[in-house]
């Protein structure tokens, strides 16, 4: 494996996607969360800009990832706005405290 | 070489904002990591993703976190995860393997990069691709946007009712 251009973003892809599942998956608070999904949705964008270049279709691999920009910036605004409620109603940001169905 | 450190870079702070525990720290992480992003994406040749990254991923969005978290207080937990540590290892390490078999044939691509090339056409304008051939896709993005315009206006607007009814009935 050399460290060609292509093999460094996509070592960079995997490590972000795995990264971002580890901070969705270790964090107690709820805006942490959101910020472990962003970090997630990051590796996916680069993987669409490279499958892009790669097919020679670097318009194609751009505006795909402008559709998940898109998506991306109106999951953060829904799921901020929720922990700011949450945070309201309940007090807390800990998604511990927020099993209400447990007893 | 400038792009290996742009890669290092990119995954040093993506750790960082996943590691820390003060919430304004971790947005400021997570913005140099959107804006390393958008040079990596230049870098990559995609100009025009790359701006609008740059002013969406570093800018609104990291705008949106100070603002929650502003409102919802920069309150730091007790690190302990809800899930057992050595569980979430296993998965990530798991979910990253995974990834890295799917990808490594991939990484061999020279000699697919022929008939990529052979079979594709010729890369049009961004404008004409969005416009032309993906505008199904785009009357759904602006669904979206709209749709998640009146949700945050809902959840705004349901909070603020919920509070007047329980200062008029305590």
């Amino acid at each position: 494996m050399t460290f060609s251009t292509q093999n460094i973003v996509m070592v960079v892809i995997i490590g972000l996607l795995g990264i971002g599942l580890y901070g969705v998956l270790i964090s107690r608070n709820l805006i942490k969360v959101v910020v472990g999904l962003q970090v997630a949705v990051k590796g996916a964008m680069i993987a669409f800009v490279l499958a892009g270049r790669l097919n020679g279709k670097v318009d194609l691999g751009q505006s795909m990832a402008l559709t998940v920009i898109v998506a991306d910036t109106i999951v953060a605004v829904v799921a901020l706005a929720l922990a700011v409620q949450v945070r309201r109603k309940f007090g807390t940001l800990d998604i511990k405290s927020l099993t209400t169905l447990r007893r | 070489m400038v792009n290996f450190l742009i890669g290092a870079g990119i995954l040093a702070c993506a750790l960082l904002a996943v590691r820390e525990n003060r919430l304004l720290i971790a947005a400021l992480w997570l913005a140099l990591t959107s804006a390393l992003v958008s040079f990596l994406m230049y870098r990559l040749g995609a100009a025009d993703v790359a701006v609008i990254e740059l002013s969406v991923g570093a800018g609104l969005v990291t705008v949106l976190f100070v603002f929650a978290i502003n409102i919802a207080g920069d309150v730091s937990l007790d690190p302990h995860a809800p899930i057992p540590q050595l569980l979430s290892w296993v998965a990530v390490i798991l979910s990253v393997l995974l990834l890295a078999w799917m990808v490594l044939p991939a990484l061999q691509l020279e000699q697919y990069l022929e008939l990529f090339s052979a079979a594709g056409e010729p890369g049009g304008m961004l404008r004409s691709v969005l416009w032309g051939e993906r505008s199904a896709d785009l009357l759904m993005q602006m669904v979206l946007i709209f749709g998640g315009v009146l949700a945050l206006v809902g959840l705004i607007s349901g909070g603020k009712q919920e509070k007047d009814g329980e200062e008029n009935h305590p």
